[in-house]
């Protein structure tokens, strides 16, 4: 059986194949899955691997005492196979998730760390370092913990982890400070503090994750596995209150065939395939390069309601860039290119940069800015600029905080100042008003640049139920214009960090389960308080805690990829159950006549698959019962293909070929294998 | 055919102002009536020293159900064992046997009127007036109460926009429900209905039995005694309240509880048209426009199917005589002057509604037709008793919701509310008490047949027993008869089926409505399942047939499906 991914990432080295090793692991697990506490785990199997036991030990009865006993044998023999064939179903998942494991602790082994204490280097074990250690890490070296550089700025290859090899930069005090251990530094030297205890370092609770050491089950799992243990209650009541009712009719009922038709109605199909369809969630969660903390995170990304998401960077292509220079109030553009020149020069931001170019490509020079002040940008004051050598000032920002910096100093907004960044900000880009202390100069247009495909995938995730809140901190206007070009169905604008946490809380209040991205410290609460936080891995180690998944690749896009694998994971088992009951129908078709034709010849009517005699009747469908665990394995592993739409359109779908598929495929088959072991064995 | 149609039309055609006058009954409405029927209810409230302002918790709803069914259970019980102690006894009846006193006090006493008994022999008019009838009024209105009790639940609560979540909701006062729905509907019903039964012939008296000169003394007999009483009114609360135990022992089949056929049409009216009204009371009582479509839609269906196979079969000739020129449509066991047709009618709409009563032998129907019978009585949900039936139907669509919630992939909600494990539980639970309570008493019986006292071999004998206990477990009432029920072994055991099939069953969809009344609700979405779409419809429709079919397939396999077959064969 060959796996392949659609993971464009490194990861796939790891999960794609089954080795011929794996293989052999898995059927070494499907035995040892047979001890008893390992059986009681699933009810459903567990009454297969009884009847088993009883079988076994009714046919080795019959062969002491003389009479036959090859049916027995044989029917405890195609049991025993269907237990193995649901262990093997849970043991290759597992099996898919050791190989990824196996690989994520190569990365961690022999790590060595530079301790640095009093002035002093000091190296010793990754595992002994403690957090809130210092470790100092150079270019070409491994870093031995979890943590966030304190101090300096490096790249970084993180292929160990994400399997991405192209390097990320990080940086102290930023958002993207947070490295993790068994990644390589290829550049520069950064201190970093230790945040995690050894033992459980991301990679280490990523390995006990993929080795499901971790694994529980998760609510709407458990909710089913209490429906199917139900279920195979009533078929055994259905089962043992048989024999007294044909007894009364005169007809005595091998218990051979009574446990025969036990195993062929209880749910062994669904039952033996429900963990692996668990395990394989969180495995495809993992080709998809994230990282979800528990099960129960990736099942409820299926329900999300609602998608808040940061404007630059999901939905904008993270870089703005410069396009206009639009003076106001009687000023001239050449002023203005070089006020816009001298308040970005040090400005390090991409925007800043764009700003420089453009200025420059429109022939603005920069004066010698010796001795002046860059005053970077702040969430608080939402300006950034330059305090000249000669006491001027200058700055850009949000049309609200320049006029507040400019009221604050008595300088006059010029009257067509509003118009200017009105008409700016209707055409979706954003208005960055220049001023000095003295003189509001002009607007600077910032164009945003809708990443490509987007309004597609919010169009799909509208279609399964799912709105789309954008989050931005420009005004109202360019909110709006790049709301509508991006197709979200709702923004919120001007918005502060704690503005994200009112927003999560007022959706959940009307019921709604939210969902967002965030990478910064300031995105701890909002991720915490969220219904699925998803962190990028290239964010903070602040939002990588509050989060319950962290996306390797960092790109915040993945959250749909998320509620799909949610959505996928429920369908899956939903659409299994179905096709196990509806299995049922036919299976009570071989089965019945077969009890009772030779006492109730007008039983024969019931026989619609014209089967070659009551033995093989039996036999055919508890073939058929083992036989279909093994064959859907794949479908179990993949999940059943999910395209969006409607609620409606997909239970009309799933019914159809599970449902109404499932009543009508048994028919066939076990027809086909019926008439298979008459061709071998004869009719019997 | 044409007669057929009539009727249901007619019913529908009730059952729909019926419908949201039930609604607005329970939900306090303000209304012209209130002149009439306020004070009266006040008084009913200072007697029992109720608070009509307060509400209930699923536990307090629940308790108070109980309490009242003790008290009237022990009541029923007492006036049953020492009616000839007691007064409006002309013909000298005497105590009942403490088990069958106490087998006909819980089948009335759960809505089921299970008879192990005949009336007009073993009862007096005390028991019949005082103990069957006021059963026969209040049993079904409780059943409504507790079924409004549980939609008020699925929709968080009268109390739903003020409380908290996580916080026990108001599910309703038991005794208002119970108080208003029996004033207010069922004894107007009931009395128009005792008049137009009065009209056609139906005995209305407090003398005692009438003897009388048979007209052909030929015959040997020339005096004949003739049981009457009160019988009109019973007869009315009996249909409109699918209770179904009637005054005489072979209930609406003698002339004497159903003289014409007027009287018939009009009995098959009422057995349908509070059911039916039920499923009108959705929408108004909800606020959710098109839930009566859902409901009404799926029971309509299944309704439709299970009466065209009845009819079907009745109208194919008794094995015993199908090689004769002349065979014709099954007519044993039959009321000639109703005959095949309408008989087939009323079996199947009394099997479906939870009512019970007949007015043809279930035992002598063809076998196809009694599979329709024993089908109907499994489902217990196309109409099926007020109140409990809707309950009934609504566990199916929890169970179906569950299914269909999981293949949208989402976790699945009732109204906006998740359905989790603690839900799950309690609804398979009750899945598998059916299945428990039923074969395995089926089971049992058909072992002991010597204590059991089974009266036929083979297939037939399989089915009277299995017969006996899906009707008390559906607190339907009806019988295949041709069982010595009157025995320790039934009386018990029956006794012990019909409290299972009636509390547990109304209790656990409480409880669950208790448990998802206080979760957050979720508004709907385009990812949200429309249950209100021919999908789901058909979905549920499947959901019902596959449990029913695959849990009780070999029971009727051996029964009335194994007949059908030989005869066939």
């Amino acid at each position: 059986m060959t796996m392949t991914t659609s993971s464009r990432h490194g990861l796939k080295v790891h999960a794609a194949r089954f080795t011929s090793q794996t293989l052999q692991e898995a059927v070494r697990d499907a035995f040892a899955k047979l001890a008893p506490r390992a059986a009681m785990k699933n009810p459903v199997m567990f009454v297969v691997l009884v009847g088993t036991l009883v079988t076994a030990g009714l046919a080795a009865q019959a062969l002491a005492t003389g009479k036959p006993w090859a049916y027995a044998f044989v029917v405890s023999l195609i049991l025993f196979a269907t237990v193995l064939f649901a262990n093997f179903a849970e043991a290759v998942a597992e099996a898919r998730g050791r190989g990824q494991a196996a690989s994520l602790r190569a990365a961690r082994s022999q790590l060595v760390g530079r301790r640095w204490r009093n002035g002093q280097y000091e190296y010793l074990p990754a595992a002994e370092l403690r957090p809130d250690d210092i470790v100092v890490v150079s270019a070409g070296e491994q870093i031995p913990a979890d943590g966030e550089i304190i101090e300096g700025l490096a790249s970084i290859n993180e292929a160990a982890v994400t399997g991405e090899s192209a390097p990320v930069l990080r940086e102290a005090g930023t958002d993207r400070s947070g490295v993790i251990a068994g990644t390589t530094v290829l550049s520069d030297e950064i201190k970093v503090r230790v945040t995690a205890q050894p033992g459980a370092s991301f990679l280490d609770r990523m390995i006990a994750l993929v080795e499901g050491a971790q694994r529980q089950k998760t609510p709407n799992e458990l909710a089913l596995t209490v429906m199917l243990a139900a279920l195979t209650l009533v078929f055994l009541i259905v089962v043992v209150t048989l024999p007294p009712m044909a007894n009364f009719a005169g007809v005595s009922i091998d218990v051979v065939v009574l446990i025969a038709l036990l195993v062929c109605l209880i749910p062994t199909t669904i039952g033996g395939l429900l963990p692996a369809i668990g395990i394989a969630g969180m495995n495809r969660a993992l080709e998809a390069n994230v990282i979800a903390k528990s099960g129960k995170a990736v099942e409820l990304a299926g329900d999300i309601d609602t998608l808040l998401l940061d404007k630059t960077g999901t939905i904008t292509l993270g870089d703005r860039r410069a396009t206009e220079f639009v003076a106001v109030g009687g000023a001239r553009v050449p002023d203005l290119r070089i006020a816009a020149l001298l308040a970005s020069l040090a400005d390090p931001t991409p925007e800043g940069k764009s700003i420089v170019a453009l200025a420059q490509a429109q022939g603005a020079v920069a004066e010698d800015t010796a001795g002046s002040t860059f005053v970077p940008f702040s969430a608080e004051t939402r300006m950034s600029g330059v305090d000249l050598a000669d006491g001027r000032r200058v700055r850009k920002g949000a049309r609200s905080s320049i006029a507040a910096w400019a009221q604050s100093r008595g300088t006059p907004l010029p009257g067509d100042l509003d118009a200017a960044v009105d008409r700016i900000a209707r055409g979706g880009a954003t208005p960055l008003v220049v001023a000095t202390e003295t003189r509001v100069l002009g607007v600077i247009a910032l164009a945003d640049i809708v990443k490509h495909g987007v309004r597609e995938r919010f169009a799909r995730l509208r279609a399964m139920g799912v709105r789309t809140v954008m989050i931005t901190g420009d005004n109202p206007l360019t909110a709006a214009a790049i709301a509508a070009e991006a197709g979200v169905d709702d923004f919120l604008a001007e918005a502060k960090p704690e503005d994200k946490l009112a927003r999560i809380r007022s959706e959940q209040a009307q019921g709604r389960l939210v969902a967002m991205v965030g990478d910064g410290t300031n995105d701890a609460p909002a991720l915490a308080q969220a219904d699925i936080g998803l962190a990028m891995n290239s964010g903070t180690q602040a939002a990588k805690e509050a989060g319950n998944m962290v996306d390797l690749d960092s790109d915040p896009t993945k959250l749909l990829s998320v509620v799909e694998i949610g959505k996928q994971l429920l369908i899956t088992r939903g659409a299994l159950t179905t096709f196990s009951l509806a299995n049922d129908v036919s299976k009570y078709f071989a089965i019945i006549p077969a009890i009772f034709v030779a006492a109730i010849p007008g039983m024969a009517a019931l026989d619609l698959m014209r089967l070659s005699g009551p033995v093989n009747a039996v036999l055919a469908a508890l073939i058929f019962n083992a036989l279909i665990i093994p064959a859907l394995i794949p479908l179990a592993l993949r999940g059943v293909s999910f395209r969006p739409g409607s609620a409606e359109a997909l239970l009309r779908r799933n019914l159809l070929v599970f449902g109404v598929g499932g009543v009508l495929l048994p028919f066939v088959a076990i027809k086909l294998i019926d008439l298979l072991l008459a061709a071998l064995f004869g009719a019997r | 055919m044409g007669e057929i149609l009539l009727i249901l039309l007619l019913a529908v055609a009730l059952a729909w102002p019926l419908g949201r006058y039930l609604a607005a009954v329970l939900k306090g409405t303000a209304s012209r009536a209130d002149a009439v029927f306020l004070p009266l209810e006040s008084v009913i409230y200072g007697l029992l020293r109720v608070d009509p302002q307060r509400g209930m918790t699923w536990r307090g709803y629940a308790s108070a159900f109980l309490a009242s069914n003790l008290l009237l259970g022990v009541f029923a019980w007492l006036v049953f064992s020492f009616q000839d102690h007691l007064p409006l006894n002309p013909d000298g009846v005497p105590g009942m046997r403490w088990d069958l006193a106490l087998h006909t006090a819980i089948s009335f006493l759960t809505n089921t009127n299970q008879q192990h008994y005949s009336g007009q022999a073993q009862l007096s008019y005390f028991s019949q007036t005082v103990g069957i009838v006021s059963l026969q009024v209040l049993t079904p209105m409780m059943g409504l109460g507790l079924a409004a009790a549980v939609l008020r639940g699925l929709f968080g609560g009268r109390d739903a926009a003020t409380a908290k979540e996580g916080q026990a909701r108001d599910l309703g006062n038991y005794w208002v429900d119970v108080t208003r729905l029996s004033l207010r509907v069922f004894l107007p019903l009931s009395l128009l209905v005792a008049l137009a039964l009065t009209s056609q012939g139906v005995p209305s008296t407090f003398a005692g039995a009438q003897t009388v000169q048979t007209v052909d003394a030929s015959s040997g007999v020339t005096e004949q005694t003739i049981p009457v009483g009160p019988v009109a009114s019973m007869i009315a609360t009996k249909q409109l309240g699918t209770n179904g135990g009637g005054w005489y022992g072979p209930n609406s089949a003698v002339p004497l509880e159903n003289p014409t056929p007027l009287s018939n049409a009009l009995q098959i009216l009422c057995i349908v048209v509070l059911p039916i009204a039920v499923v009108f009371m959705l929408s108004p009582f909800t606020g959710r426009r098109r839930l009566t479509a859902l409901v009404f839609g799926v029971m309509g269906t299944l309704s439709l199917i299970s009466l065209a196979v009845s009819v079907y079969a009745e109208q194919q000739p008794n094995a015993a005589v199908a090689g004769l020129a002349a065979a014709g449509p099954n007519l044993e066991g039959k009321e000639l002057r109703f005959g095949a047709e309408s008989s087939a009618l009323w079996a199947a709409v009394t099997t479906q509604t939870s009512n019970g009563s007949v007015d043809t032998m279930h035992d002598s129907l063809n076998p196809l037709a009694g599979t329709v019978t024993l089908v109907n009585m499994l489902i217990n949900a196309i109409w099926g008793g007020i109140g409990c039936g809707l309950v009934g139907h609504l566990v199916f669509l929890l169970l179906s919701i569950f299914i269909a919630g999981l293949m949208i992939g989402r976790t699945p909600e009732v109204f906006g509310r998740k359905l989790e494990t603690q839900e799950v539980r309690l609804l398979s639970f009750l899945i598998v008490l059916q299945s428990l309570t039923i074969l395995g008493f089926t089971a049992l019986a058909l072992a002991i047949p010597d204590v059991a006292g089974t009266s036929n071999p083979g297939l037939h004998g399989i089915a009277q027993v299995f017969y006996e206990y899906t009707s008390a477990y559906a607190n339907n009432g009806s019988g295949f008869e041709g069982l010595g029920d009157g025995t320790y072994w039934w009386n018990l055991s029956a006794s012990a089926v019909l409290l299972l099939g009636r509390y547990p069953c109304l209790l656990i969809p409480l409880m669950v409505a208790g448990s998802l009344a206080q979760k957050r609700q979720a508004p709907e979405t385009a990812g949200t399942l429309d249950i209100e779409s021919v999908t789901f419809g058909a979905t549920m429709i499947a959901v019902i047939v596959l449990i029913t079919v695959l849990s009780y397939l070999p029971a009727l396999v051996l029964g009335t499906v194994g007949e059908q077959l030989m005869q066939a064969g």
